[in-house]
């Protein structure tokens, strides 16, 4: 298992391309990814968990990958995250 | 013809697409399918899911064909909404849990689905942000459309001939599958200019009205009505006269918009070179884009109260920080003035304290005064979001020069425990005042010593100068904008100001009446903050004029003894000067 704290970097925030973009990774892996912020948990390859989180630019969220490609799965989404899901 | 049936009657909402039209209403009662609770029995479960399945099929194509036809008439960027629904319809683990349920608990398809799907909207409505609340709208509407679909119900989106769309509501997926039948308008009696259904009106340009509260109730479809989109008005059973007045206004705005398409980048400035900051008035950052598109330089009046919509107490620091900083960061490179909760009066607040004069009562500052540590919040989370240097705070309802002091020194406390937290923010933000209490123009000069910038409140100023309560029916038309009192009370607060080297705008409803707006320019009014759908009216009248020529304008109209009169000087001068400016009459 790993956990990683990351912080949205883009502007706009979590909002839903960048939700679409989050899912589509989480879904290439076959580790089971959960994401945490404030109170709630959600299954990271869900969409609509996802939409939940009102995530805006400077908000942390905590991700933990679980499974046989975890190391991957967790270096792909940590690039994505630091990327700004390429937004701007 | 049965007269009585036909008496003509106004239905007053908000203005949320403009355009004017004329036509049937069609009445659409949108169908929220009912969900019954079902039990199944165990050789049931394959069949249940199978309607599920095949019915998340078929919403998906109808989909689809939604976001094409959307892609196409609006753009990618507004199609987006429909892509995320599709999303959801594909959702594995959301339709994993789904299935999972119908076998374990032995339910039909729909409560479950209805279930599932209501604790994630709950989640988005509990967040107490605009932008979360229209993506529990957007969920919603899929989840309608799924239980249609299990239902086995077809979805409505016929309309004989064109039609005017009353509902009660729209969701974006309505609006957009209404426009490709002949939509001549859209009423709604709930939402407001900001919600997805508006600003796909606004791009699909159909006049919109929403914020009715009770059109469904009071029309029926294949009554006629009129959809003046400008002014925010459904007319019921139009006479004559008012059709021709509207087709009349019609054309006028459509010439008019033609000649607009230019104006939008261009700076505010009359033909001798005298700038004029023209702001927008907003209520949330989702209004930014169309303040924008309109032309405007920045933001000139931010109601933070839109914060406190719908919820039991006030936010707390880090919620509003998100809030504002979101709105600073939309609006950048230009600035925003956040005006600090106007409570009190005839404006919400989570406190229920009844009083009996409201307007002359705990309302403005002085509650903030009252309740530091609400004060402290609000100041703390908009000093946090100021670290662009776009920022600038304004207090409302300022009677005494004491409160303006009382208010500097809350600042200076909530700088200086940002400070301890190590947190940045603008160390010189600019800090002004409104002026709407009669106490406060007279002693502009005072006022304008202990502050940044003044920005004159028309509103409140009018009334209580004029001892006049305009939404009394009995007394409004003493409610006079252009009353010999009000002008020389606005060209005082002007001159002091400027006397001590401040800056004097303007963010009432008289900012944005084009009538006013020579006048206003011509006594020297440094900026006007506006509501985004007058703005490039406003903006035209300032780039047709002379300073010089307007300041002749205000000393006669100063001189002048009644409303009547001088209402009479300023439009035959507008009418001269701008000739294109249509009026709204």
């Amino acid at each position: 298992m790993i956990v990683r704290t990351v912080t949205i970097v883009n502007r706009k925030g979590l909002h839903t391309r960048p939700a679409a973009s989050l899912v589509k990774t989480a879904a290439r892996f076959q580790s089971e990814l959960i994401i945490r912020k404030d109170n709630l948990e959600i299954n990271g390859k869900s969409i609509i968990g996802v939409m939940t989180l009102a995530a805006e630019q400077g908000s942390t969220l905590t991700l933990q990958f679980e499974g046989p490609d975890e190391e991957e799965a967790c270096q792909a989404m940590e690039d994505l995250f630091r990327r700004g899901f390429d937004e701007e | 013809m049965d007269t009585a049936a036909a008496q003509e009657t106004i239905l007053k909402g908000v203005a949320a697409a403009p355009g004017i039209s004329l036509g049937p209403a069609y009445l659409y009662s949108k169908l929220i399918p009912r969900v019954e609770e079902k039990s199944i029995t165990a050789e049931e479960v394959e069949s249940e899911i199978e309607r599920l399945r095949n019915a998340n099929a078929r919403s998906e194509k109808e989909l689809q064909k939604i976001h094409a036809f959307a892609e196409q008439k609006l753009g990618s960027q507004n199609a987006r909404i429909f892509e995320a629904q599709i999303m959801i319809l594909a959702d594995a683990i959301l339709m994993g849990a789904v299935e999972k349920r119908i076998a374990a608990e032995l339910k039909n398809a729909e409560y479950i689905v209805a279930d599932e799907i209501t604790k994630y909207k709950q989640i988005m409505l509990a967040a107490h942000d605009e932008y979360m609340h229209e993506r529990a709208h957007d969920v919603d509407d899929v989840m309608n459309r799924i239980i249609r679909n299990i239902q086995d119900q077809k979805l409505f989106s016929r309309l004989e001939g064109a039609s005017i769309i009353v509902s009660e509501t729209l969701a974006p997926s309505d609006t957009v599958i209404f426009s490709r039948n002949q939509v001549l308008g859209y009423a709604t009696d709930l939402g407001g200019v900001t919600s997805h259904a508006a600003i796909l009106a606004r791009s699909l340009k159909i006049p919109a009205v929403v914020g009715l509260r009770s059109s469904t109730k009071t029309i029926k479809t294949g009554d006629t009505i009129a959809i003046d989109g400008y002014a925010g008005l459904i007319v019921l059973n139009p006479t004559e006269e008012t059709i021709q007045t509207l087709e009349r206004k019609k054309e006028r705005f459509k010439e008019f918009e033609g000649r607009l398409v230019n104006i939008a980048g261009l700076s505010a400035e009359t033909i001798d070179h005298k700038q004029i900051e023209l702001s927008a008035n907003i209520e949330f950052d989702t209004e930014i884009e169309f303040a924008r598109s309109q032309g405007s330089a920045g933001i000139g009046l931010f109601r933070t109260e839109s914060q406190l919509i719908g919820r039991p107490s006030y936010p707390t620091e880090e919620e509003q920080f998100s809030a504002y900083r979101r709105v600073a960061e939309g609006v950048y490179p230009n600035s925003v003035i956040f005006r600090t909760f106007d409570v009190g009066g005839d404006k919400i607040s989570p406190d229920t304290e009844h009083e009996a004069n409201p307007f002359l009562g705990w309302r403005g500052i002085r509650v903030l005064l009252d309740r530091p540590g609400l004060f402290l919040d609000q100041l703390r989370g908009i000093l946090r979001a100021s670290t662009r240097k776009n920022v600038r705070i304004m207090f409302p309802m300022v009677s005494t020069v004491q409160e303006i002091r009382r208010a500097r020194e809350m600042v200076a406390r909530a700088k200086a425990e940002l400070d301890e937290r190590g947190l940045p923010y603008d160390r010189d933000i600019k800090i002004g005042i409104m002026i709407e209490v009669p106490a406060a123009a007279v002693l502009a000069g005072e006022m304008a010593g202990e502050a940044d910038f003044l920005s004159i409140g028309t509103n409140d100023l009018i009334q209580y100068l004029l001892a006049v309560d305009r939404d009394n029916a009995a007394v409004a038309p003493l409610y006079q904008q252009f009353n010999p009192a009000v002008l020389r009370t606005i060209r005082h607060i002007i001159d002091a100001g400027h006397k001590k080297g401040v800056w004097v705008g303007m963010c009432g409803e008289m900012a944005g009446d084009p009538l006013a707006t020579v006048l206003l320019v011509g006594l020297g009014i440094d900026e006007l903050s506006v509501i985004p759908s007058v703005l490039p009216e406003i903006k035209k009248i300032i780039l047709s004029i002379k300073y010089k020529e307007a300041k002749r304008v205000a000393d006669r109209v100063l001189a002048m003894s009644t409303e009547q009169e001088i209402r009479d000087h300023l439009s035959s001068i507008i009418k001269n000067k701008v000739p294109e400016i249509p009026f709204n009459e």
